[in-house]
Parts: structure tokens; sequence; C-alpha cells
């Protein structure tokens, strides 16, 4: 199984470039909020999960020293209530380290976005990672499936999200693993069915909700998103309308840009929609805009 | 800045608190609830930092329905208030203090209604009208102008519209959704 869960995650994560930006990009670790997305599936079948590929995992995260605060979020699915017997952990392991002053002033700077609609969750986020004024990545990877219903977006320090996602997915292995299923019910509600969106932020908060953004992009964002996100939208409307959010958060705000990732999750599980370049997006969007103004 | 406001009539405390959950500058959350049901009799309002107020009100929360499982009888409010303060002035000296200021209504079959307002500083107020937030400073004067001890519910329920309304229009920084109100009375329980 877990061969399996191997090979099928290499394939899928062949032609992305997170080698070079997991092992090179460190950010502030201001905050790391992390926000979820879940959907339940109708069978019985356990959700695939997907074994982190091993170049990430040669160099420790914790290189140059960071402060050792409890600044790790937890992501939280809605199965959280249902994880507190095995506690997932607040703190890194390491984080007893004292700390060491970081060699250069970082910054954080990201847009992501997920919201609930009745085709799914849908989840985008631009693919720049900054570093204090250099762009370290311009194709990073901002949403990290957990497993095959779970999918994380991540704003922050790449690397602390990198290990949370990890120990994220570690944990709802074991209770995959303890308990015979995963079936997403058990909160406190107890007709909980259908997709969830959870945003988890580093300081402890705990939101359920059906629209957030985060990052230094998202208030652009929010302001495009509030205005067309409604529940009753086409999965291609949504698509169109994450995309132009992400494309406005990035116009304006410095440390967002390159490309957004979108990913769509229903029951039938995520699927990652084509690699949206924000530069033909630029193209079409003036052409709308002179056609417009006439 | 969030909002919490209490009243006490003869039979009942009237308690509301407004809906916002934000993140600096961003509304995240229009419906979010502040309150926590401590048992039948008891609620509990948390305002403050945000990852405390949830881990300290569900804390005490726990704590209290423990009591009841162990002793096979609930916490009156006034023992729930200090014990609540008695956690709050604990944390306060320690690494991690809860930064949280908080109301606490309740009903006791002996002694009646009763709101308790607590802040940060563990301190322990039994009062007949409280709020906390920068509407306080509004809406105090209101509840100075306008509180008698012998008000009905309707009295009650308009002297909390009125507040509202003041936070409402007075306040720069954000609408509130002040629609979740809960009444306690010993003749609904």
């Amino acid at each position: 199984m877990a061969l399996q869960d191997l090979c099928n995650f290499q394939d899928i994560f062949q032609d992305s470039l997170i080698q070079q930006c997991f092992l090179g990009t460190f950010e502030k670790n201001t905050a790391c909020d992390y926000v979820s997305s879940l959907s339940t599936r109708s069978s019985t079948s356990l959700f695939n999960f997907y074994i982190p590929v091993a170049e990430y995992l040669d160099e420790s995260p914790i290189q140059f020293g960071q402060i050792s605060t409890i600044q790790s979020s937890s992501a939280i699915s809605s199965q959280e209530s249902i994880l507190s017997p095995s506690s997932l952990p607040t703190s890194l392991p390491f984080a007893s380290s004292q700390s060491v002053p970081l060699p250069f002033p970082m910054s954080h700077g990201t847009t992501t976005l997920a919201f609930m609609f009745q085709g799914g969750v849908l989840a985008a986020a631009d693919t720049r990672s900054s570093c204090s004024g250099l762009v370290a990545c311009p194709a990073s990877q901002k949403i990290l499936p957990i497993h095959s219903h779970l999918v994380g977006t991540t704003s922050g320090t790449s690397a602390d999200c990198a290990l949370w996602k990890r120990i994220l997915a570690r944990e709802l292995r074991l209770y995959q693993l303890r308990h015979g299923t995963t079936k997403s019910q058990m909160t406190d509600q107890e007709n909980f069915s259908g997709p969830g969106l959870f945003y988890v932020c580093s300081d402890g908060t705990r939101l359920q909700g059906t629209l957030f953004s985060v990052g230094s992009g998202s208030p652009y964002a929010y302001s495009i998103l509030d205005q067309g996100v409604r529940w009753g939208l086409t999965v291609d409307e949504a698509t169109s309308i994450a995309r132009e959010a992400v494309y406005r958060a990035t116009h304006r705000d410095a440390y967002s840009g390159n490309c957004v990732d979108i990913y769509h999750i229903t029951s039938n599980g995520w699927t990652r929609r084509s690699n949206y370049y924000l530069l033909l997006h630029v193209v079409e969007s003036h052409k709308q805009g002179e056609a417009e103004n006439g | 800045m969030e909002y919490l406001i209490g009243i006490q009539g003869q039979d009942f405390v009237l308690v509301a608190a407004d809906n916002v959950a934000a993140s600096s500058i961003i509304q995240m959350k229009h419906d979010y609830d502040k309150m926590f049901k401590l048992s039948e009799k008891i609620l509990l309002l948390c305002v403050g930092e945000a990852g405390d107020t949830v881990q300290f009100a569900e804390y005490i929360q726990k704590n209290v329905q423990l009591y009841k499982m162990r002793n096979g009888y609930e916490l009156s409010p006034a023992a729930a208030a200090n014990f609540t303060r008695k956690n709050l002035a604990d944390y306060l000296r320690s690494r991690t203090p809860y930064h949280v200021n908080l109301l606490l209504a309740g009903y006791d079959d002996s002694d009646g209604p009763g709101l308790y307002y607590m802040d940060y500083l563990s301190s322990l107020a039994k009062a007949p009208f409280a709020a906390h937030g920068y509407g306080a400073f509004l809406t105090l004067s209101i509840l100075d102008r306008y509180y008698r001890p012998d008000l009905t519910r309707d009295e009650a329920m308009d002297l909390l519209k009125k507040c509202i309304e003041e936070v409402s229009s007075a306040s720069i920084s954000r609408r509130f959704h002040l629609h979740y109100l809960h009444l306690f009375n010993l003749f609904h329980l």
C-alpha cells in the first residue's frame, strides 16, 4: 500500500519544481496560515495518501536556527476532533533550540484563497516565493495535497508549511490505520457531510467558513471574491473568479505573482486545474478591458 | 473591536455579542459565535486575543462539565465565575497569560440571576450591567441612564437595542451583526 502511494505520488509531482523551492526558500516566520479544504467520499474506501518525495527530506527545514516560538500552525480538517486522542503536536520537535538571528531579513508574501460552492471547494494560490525583495522561486507550490480529499493552502514560512503538511498527513494516516476508516463524521455536528473549509492560523485561531483568503495579497483578492462568489457558480465560473482574484492581487501586491495554481475538490477527490500563466491572463484581460472601454 | 454586553434583570440576564471574527483589517467571518455554554444555566462570553479566547473558554467549559460529572450537580454561577477568575489569575503571572475579557451570565436557583464581569487582569465584579470593547465606552452611559433593577424583559431588550444602535452607528471600525442573543430566564430553563 505504501509503495503504491509512493508510485502514485511520483507520477503526479513529476513536473513540479518544488525540489529547488523547498530547499532554498526561507521566509519570515511571522505567521503560518493554513487553510484546509476537505471533501468527504461517499464510499468507505480509504483516502489515498501521498508520501513526501525524498528530495526535500534531505535538508532539515531548520538550518538557520529560526526563532523557536510556537508559531507553527496546526492544520485541521473536520476530523480534528477525532484526532484528539493522538493530539496533533503544537510545536516543532526541535523548537527547543536557541534562537539564532536570521542571516538576512525575510518577508512573507502570498495570495491564497479558497471558497465553497455547489461544485465543491475551489482553492487557488499564486506561486511566488519571495525573500526580502528577491523572488526566490517563481514556481513554488503553495497548495499541498494531504490526501486524496484534503488539500491545504499555505502562507508564511514555506518550510514550516511543508513540515506541517507532513505532520498532518502522518497523523491522518495513523488515524486511518488505527481506526480503519477515515469517515469524516463524528464531529460536533452529527450531520456533517460534504465539503468543509477551515482557516487555521498559528496564533490558534480556527474558523470554519465558506470563503477565506490569506496572505499579503488577500485584501485585494477578497474584494474580487466578495463580488463574484455565489453558491450557484459552475466550475468554470468559479475557476475564472479564483484566477481573476489571484491575478488582481498579484497586480497590486509585490510579493505575489508569477502563476496561479487552482485545485478543485469534490467528493471524488481533488483535481489540479492547469497552471495558468498570469501573463497570459494579463493579455486576455487587457483585451477585454479595451473591448469594454471601446 | 469585539463587543460584549450584559444586562441583568429581576429574573433573567440578557447578553449579546457581535458576530464578527476579524484578522487585522479583514473580517474573516460574519457569523462567529462568541458564546460558550458552560452548563444549562451558565453562559460565558469571551473576547480577546485570537487563539486564547477559544482555548481558555473551552478549558473552563470542560472543567465545569467535569465538575458536574464528578459530583452530580452543577456549579453555581458564582462558583464558576470565581473558578474562571482563579484560572486567569494563575496564568497571569506565568509565561503564557491568557489575554481574554469575559462576561459570565448565569442563573442560580437560590440567588437568582447574576452577571459577572472579568477582564484579562483577572478582576472579577458582579454587576447589574457590563460591557467589553470599544463599544463599552459608547454604551455604558446609556446603560447608566436607562437601567433600572426592575426591568422587564421587553424593556431590557429595548435598552439593548439602543446600545447596539449606538455601537453600530458610532463605530468606525466595522459593522456589527448583533442578532445573536441569549436570554436567561427561570421560566425557560
